[in-house]
């Protein structure tokens, strides 16, 4: 890592400083579809984490390990299973839940090869993608979601009250939720207390094993 | 496989740079090699450029492959027609920077570069050792770097970094001297041959024993086994290549005709190719050095050797951080084959990176100029020379 790297809070996007408050310095952390490792990075330098990517894309992989980053190029759902039980303290899986197949299996995955999952999704109850279904009847666009129905990579629509319920019935327990408002490229948002479900455009979420 | 290397377009290089000689294991104390034979003395052709730092903790050794040299980088003279065979990866500001890191790179065990091997004078009778040369392994080859290294006062690599063959001896290093490699840089390599790459190098050698001047390996001071040793050459570089860079490199295009000749000249471009690259191969190399050679690399096998048949036992060894490189369209050192080292890192909970460069040239792709391969080398070298300070 290059010394003169000025990486700060307040430059990363903020639902990846949402994330990145939660997570206590030294722990050992999985990022599962690490992107350009803005998260990863940001981690490795203000919280001295210790710190592994997955991502498909060969060129991003590039990118992170020219930063110094630690990243394999691989499928996240079968890369993850080549780790020992409790190899890393958090596995993060940031804004790509809604574009896995299985996304039970991958849960399942994360919670084995670390006690503390961290899971984000754009939230699709949103007032503003109901009100255009509601209104247009086509199928809603948005910011965070920005594709038409046949070109779209994300496969699963989720809600902040959907994901509540899944993770209860594949037997997991959340541990601390936020919901927040924001544009997936802003650096700004804000935390969303009153009416989640309706009001946030996305849903980050702390999940334990309950062990 | 330096056929391709040619003077950098920007005139940067380390310069000058002098073939060196460590010569040790004298009788009675000869080297013990894996088979059991001894061979002593042995010599070690190498080369070094950039500056060792005070603390000596900036030395990377590079590993060359089966044609390779102890010539990585630089001239040895003003007008030399060509580089080192890794010029476009070594030297100030490139990949592996030399105005940072102190590199080192020998000659291996066996080849015919300035090392001990089959055409080096053999003490006892005072002729070319031909087939009384003991057969050798990437074990004793790593083995005799390290006896280099200690000569050198060398104690811990920053990094091991090599391709191929060059490969093999990389992961070599990880799990007998674990203590000493802080990062590795395996690239297009693999734990251990597979039935086709043992294939075409049988092929290649046969080619080569098939021509009666091979005369069972005794051939020095008389006419060479050019003809063979030429086939064996042209059979590597369909290895090397793929279908597509061959596609695009010759497709059915024809050399200096129009038509073609019906007769057994050479008509298709890619005949001629092939041809040229058998012709200068022979001067430049020695017949029985690409027998030792190519059954070593076929003898390797690493989980066999050092994890009684398993990769992760095998890799369990290892203390260095990895970045393990492979190309989309080497069909030789398949993409699989280098997932199979990197599994079996994550299983042993070593920090590895890995990334499938998209490439067009087949296996050879590592030794070709490329931008991305440099830059992932550039920045994984940086992480860990900054990590092993801390």
């Amino acid at each position: 890592m290059k010394a003169e790297n000025n990486d700060t809070g307040n430059k990363m996007r903020f639902d990846l400083q949402v994330i990145a408050s939660w997570i206590e310095s030294g722990a050992r952390v999985l990022d599962l579809g690490c992107g350009e490792g803005e998260l990863l990075r940001y981690l490795i330098n203000h919280k001295q984490v210790r710190g592994t990517g997955i991502e498909r894309n060969e060129t991003k992989v590039a990118q992170c390990i020219e930063k110094g980053l630690s990243v394999l190029q691989g499928d996240i759902n079968e890369e993850v299973l080549d780790y020992p039980d409790d190899t890393f303290d958090y596995v993060i899986l940031s804004q790509t839940l809604q574009q896995v197949y299985e996304p039970a299996a991958l849960i399942r995955s994360m919670l084995r090869v670390g006690p503390k999952g961290i899971v984000s999704f754009p939230n699709f109850s949103h007032w503003g993608i109901r009100l255009q279904l509601l209104l247009s009847g086509y199928a809603p666009k948005s910011r965070q979601l920005p594709f038409e129905w046949y070109d779209t990579p994300n496969i699963r629509v989720i809600t902040i009250k959907d994901f509540r319920k899944f993770i209860h019935e594949v037997g997991f327990v959340i541990l601390r939720e936020v919901a927040i408002n924001t544009h997936s490229q802003d650096r700004h948002g804000k935390i969303i207390s009153a009416l989640p479900n309706l009001r946030a455009t996305y849903g980050i979420f702390l999940i334990g094993n309950g062990k | 496989m330096s056929e391709y290397i040619e003077h950098d377009k920007n005139r940067i290089s380390v310069g000058i740079v002098a073939k060196q000689f460590y010569s040790f294991a004298e009788p009675p104390d000869e080297m013990v090699l894996e088979s059991g034979a001894k061979l002593g003395p042995v010599t070690l052709a190498y080369e070094t450029c950039g500056a060792l730092n005070s603390d000596k903790s900036n030395v990377i050794l590079i590993l060359h492959a089966l044609s390779g040299d102890s010539h990585v980088a630089g001239y040895y003279k003003e007008d030399d027609e060509k580089p080192g065979w890794w010029d476009v990866m070594v030297g100030p500001g490139k990949g592996i920077d030399t105005n940072r890191y102190f590199v080192i790179c020998s000659n291996i065990l066996g080849s015919c570069m300035g090392s001990s091997g089959p055409c080096t004078i053999n003490p006892k009778t005072v002729l070319a050792y031909g087939l009384d040369f003991p057969v050798v392994t990437i074990g004793d080859m790593v083995k005799a770097q390290k006896a280099l290294l200690d000569h050198l006062g060398i104690r811990k690599l920053l990094a091991v970094v090599g391709g191929s063959i060059g490969g093999m001896q990389v992961l070599e290093w990880c799990v007998r001297y674990p203590e000493m490699v802080s990062a590795a840089i395996p690239l297009a390599t693999t734990v251990k041959h597979s039935a086709l790459a043992i294939a075409f190098n049988e092929v290649a050698r046969q080619a080569i024993m098939a021509d009666p001047k091979w005369n069972h390996g005794d051939y020095y001071g008389g006419p060479k086994p050019d003809l063979g040793l030429a086939v064996a050459r042209m059979i590597g570089h369909i290895t090397y290549l793929s279908d597509e860079s061959m596609r695009l490199k010759f497709g059915r295009r024809l050399q200096d005709k129009s038509d073609f000749s019906f007769n057994f000249n050479a008509d298709f471009q890619v005949e001629s190719y092939l041809r040229y690259q058998g012709k200068k191969f022979v001067d430049r190399f020695d017949a029985n050095s690409f027998l030792y050679i190519t059954k070593a690399s076929d003898y390797y096998d690493l989980e066999k050797q050092h994890g009684e048949g398993s990769a992760f036992k095998a890799f369990a060894k290892t203390q260095a951080k990895f970045l393990v490189i492979s190309f989309t369209s080497d069909w030789l050192y398949p993409t699989y084959q280098s997932r199979a080292i990197v599994q079996a890192l994550k299983k042993n909970g070593r920090d590895v990176s890995f990334c499938e460069i998209e490439a067009e040239w087949g296996h050879d792709a590592f030794l070709l100029p490329n931008e991305r391969l440099s830059a992932l080398i550039r920045g994984f070298l940086e992480r860990v020379f900054h990590e092993s300070r801390k």
